[in-house]
């Protein structure tokens, strides 16, 4: 067995490093005045707004977006859309490192973050669903990191090892896309215990199926944005299957994705008609919610439609980024913006430029990660010592 | 005074008796899960509260609570609406200018000990208790800090020390549940010098609240808050203006929160159990599909190898007869060629011509 060489070239001060080093300088420097000064030195948290954008952005949004890996794990092997495989590695490789910083930002959040084992250790809220967040997040964070594996292992070089969790890849494919289903939904069941502070435009209780429903979306426009991203900056190191496979991949994921924003679409009216909230449509809020679900929703659903039917892969990466912007507002809406609607301006949440600066940190970091690890490890091509799984 | 401890003592022993007497038919009209029919509460009468801020102080003492900015007895900071925060477990608000009042009213905020707590039922640690003397109180050595209860608490109550770096910790009423076992009353009932606040056994004070409303007519609306709002509350309050009027919201509904939250909750052994079954189910009948697909592939290569196989053959075959007849007919040419020459050589020779042959017909 022989453990490869990690070459680290020096690092070249390209502006993506510059940007990079001071904004990890500058987290670094909150995070230490954040575990000495606490959440009122570095955060505008209040007894009204309990929750800002470390819960809103980086739990929130960060687990919509980290969906890509169940919902590309099972088109590929449960669905046996073979012709996505080349996608699936790159897709948990993103999907891990997402909750991984989810997990490390909710450090930040929770007051006493070295008790985070405590639900499950020392008493179990069950009647909670943040306590079923906690326990799928916490669970698939684990399959994730299972499912990542052999890549690493694929680098060292232990043969066996590999051999054997590629083994799993049905088990854990299944055990992923239960949890991913079960806290994708419960995301948006936390707010259903506050119905009198979300505005009834978007509280519902239908909540779950609607943070459920949008994850698909969010998980299949991310493996777009995704891969066009890697084409442009990791291009050299895509093996021919990879490139090959690339646009099928992107048109096929922009139909499904089409689809999905349709049925969301429609679930969406389904839920203003079920609360009966047409009259609010006639506000301020209502001018938002029909922007949120009309030029973030219905909008890219025709895009999607469009850019697949024509093979257009420029409209297909475009309306991902698009339909990703869309999950980002939703998720802020249902969160922060739209939630305790009910208060005087003075009193509602606005980021400190330091939540900011966290949640920058933890999105450079997980950029790096990436980086290092499609750089050295068999992500974008397949092992040539390796049967493909 | 409103009670004194002996008196205090006195409803205790009246709540035993009541359970023996008609504690059975009282517990049926609380909500099914409101649990403890004997639970103690708080009623507030608007009416009667004159503003002074003596259960405020009283609280912050018995409470062991940081001193306030200003002294409870400056009644300047009623200029501002305030809220319940990390060193304040109560807080009374003015409220002025409200038509049908003759002057400015008065309310105290504090934790309403619901039968069914928002924030208990959304702790992910169980650091809420519901107690059977109906206090909800919190136990800070389990508590992550995750604020969740304060999203779910309906009236805004709980609080956090956000200034506490490494032990910081959710703050709210404890209804003095520390005190009542002890048989002391809430120091801010012990303090109000205008009995706005009476305390006793939950049903009783419902009772109560309605023999008001009914020994003075026109000074009360028919609504006791609290008595159904989220599925009840320990604390009663009864007001002669809207409740909104005092800033409390009329729009919460009756459901108790852990009601809100079941339907959610019931789906996660559905779909613990379903998916697996279903989503194998659909790698099978895809491996099936492969497998047939795959099989009739192989299957066509099969047919097609065969197939050529057979031309092959065929082709060998007639190219082999073909051959055969080639040589044949290349024999019969050398015989015929092999004949004539005979003959030839024959008739050159002095035996005679051949008959048949042209020679023989010519004349010599
Ligand atoms: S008022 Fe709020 S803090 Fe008090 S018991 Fe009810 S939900 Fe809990
Ligand atoms: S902040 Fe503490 S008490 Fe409140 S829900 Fe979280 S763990 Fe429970």
């Amino acid at each position: 067995m022989q453990f490869p060489k990690v070459t680290l070239e020096r690092p070249r001060w390209t502006p993506f490093n510059i940007v990079a080093a001071i904004v990890v300088v500058v987290g670094l420097g909150i995070t230490v005045l954040r575990f000495t000064k606490g959440l009122a030195a570095t955060t505008n948290l209040s007894d009204y707004n309990p929750w800002g954008i470390w819960i809103g952005f980086d739990l929130l949004v960060g687990v919509a977006l980290a969906a890509g890996g169940y919902v590309t794990s099972a088109a590929c092997y449960l669905f046996g859309l073979k012709r996505f495989h080349t996608a699936v590695r790159p897709a948990i490789l993103t999907g891990f490192l997402g909750y991984a910083l989810v997990v490390l930002a909710l450090h930040y959040d929770v007051g006493r973050p070295w008790r985070l084992p405590y639900p499950f250790i020392v008493q179990q809220g069950t009647t909670s669903l943040l306590f079923e967040v906690a326990a799928c997040v916490a669970l698939y964070l684990t399959v994730l990191f299972i499912e990542w594996t052999p890549a690493a292992l694929e680098w060292l070089g232990l043969k066996r090892a590999r051999n054997l969790v590629v083994r799993l890849t049905l088990v854990l494919t299944i055990f992923g896309v239960v949890l991913s289903t079960l806290h994708q939904s419960s995301l948006g069941a936390l707010f259903l215990i506050a119905p009198s502070k979300l505005h009834p435009l978007w509280y519902s209780p239908y909540l779950a199926l609607f943070f459920f429903v949008s994850s698909i979306v969010a998980g299949l426009s991310m493996v777009i944005f995704e891969g066009a991203l890697a084409h442009r900056y990791f291009h050299h190191k895509m093996d021919e299957a990879h490139r090959r496979e690339a646009d099928g991949v992107a048109l096929g994921f922009a139909k499904a994705a089409s689809w999905v924003l349709g049925g969301y679409f429609v679930l969406k009216v389904v839920g203003v008609a079920q609360a009966d909230a047409w009259h609010h449509l006639a506000s301020g809020y209502g001018a938002w919610f029909l922007v949120e679900v009309i030029g973030f929703v219905l909008l890219p659903c025709f895009f999607f439609a469009i850019g697949a039917r024509e093979k257009n892969l420029r409209i297909v990466r475009f309306t991902a980024a698009w339909a990703v912007l869309g999950i980002v507002i939703n998720r802020f809406n249902v969160g922060l913006i739209a939630f305790n609607y009910h208060l005087p301006s003075s009193e509602r949440y606005f980021p400190h430029w330091m939540e900011i600066g966290i949640s920058l940190f933890i999105v450079t970091i997980g950029v790096l990660a990436y980086k290092f690890i499609v750089s050295h490890m068999p992500i974008l091509y397949a092992h040539p010592d390796y049967e493909p799984h | 005074m409103s009670i004194s401890r002996r008196r205090f003592l006195g409803w205790m022993g009246a709540a035993g008796a009541g359970l023996a007497a008609g504690g059975r038919a009282h517990a049926a009209a609380l909500p099914p899960s409101g649990g403890h029919p004997d639970a103690l509460g708080v009623l507030f009468d608007v009416t009667r509260c004159i503003g002074c801020r003596k259960c405020e102080e009283a609280c912050n003492r018995v409470n062991e609570l940081p001193p306030p900015e200003r002294p409870f007895q400056d009644l300047g900071v009623l200029q501002k609406t305030r809220r319940t925060d990390a060193r304040t477990y109560t807080v009374v608000n003015r409220y002025e200018g409200i038509p049908g009042a003759k002057g400015p009213l008065y309310r105290k905020i504090q934790c309403n000990h619901c039968l069914e707590p928002a924030c208990a039922s959304a702790c992910f640690v169980r650091a809420f208790t519901k107690n059977p003397d109906g206090a909800v109180t919190y136990d800070e050595s389990v508590c992550v800090g995750c604020r969740y209860c304060m999203i779910a608490c309906p009236f805004e109550i709980p609080t956090y020390e956000y200034d506490k770096a490494l032990t910081p910790r959710v703050m709210k009423c404890t209804f003095c549940h520390p005190r009542l076992v002890q048989g002391l009353l809430p120091g801010c009932v012990e303090a109000c010098p205008s009995e706005a606040l009476t305390f006793g056994r939950r049903r009783d004070l419902l009772r109560i609240a309605r023999e008001r409303m009914a020994q003075f007519p026109g000074r009360y609306l028919d609504h006791i808050y609290g008595e159904f709002e989220m599925g009840g509350t320990a604390w009663l309050t009864i007001s002669g203006v809207p409740f909104a009027a005092i800033g409390m919201r009329e729009d919460l509904g009756t459901t108790p929160a852990p009601e809100l939250t079941k339907g959610a909750l019931g789906v996660v052994p559905v779909v613990a159990a379903m998916w697996p079954v279903l989503l194998t189910g659909i790698y099978a009948i895809n491996r099936r599909r492969d497998r047939i697909a795959r099989e009739e592939r192989e299957a066509a290569v099969a047919a097609a190898v065969a197939r050529a196989e057979a031309e092959a053959k065929k082709k060998l075959a007639e190219a082999l007869a073909k051959a055969e007849k080639d040589k044949k007919a290349a024999i019969e040419r050398e015989v015929k060629k092999a004949l004539e020459e005979a003959a030839r050589a024959r008739g050159e020779a002095p035996a005679g011509p051949t008959p048949g042959t042209p020679g023989a017909t010519k004349p010599a």
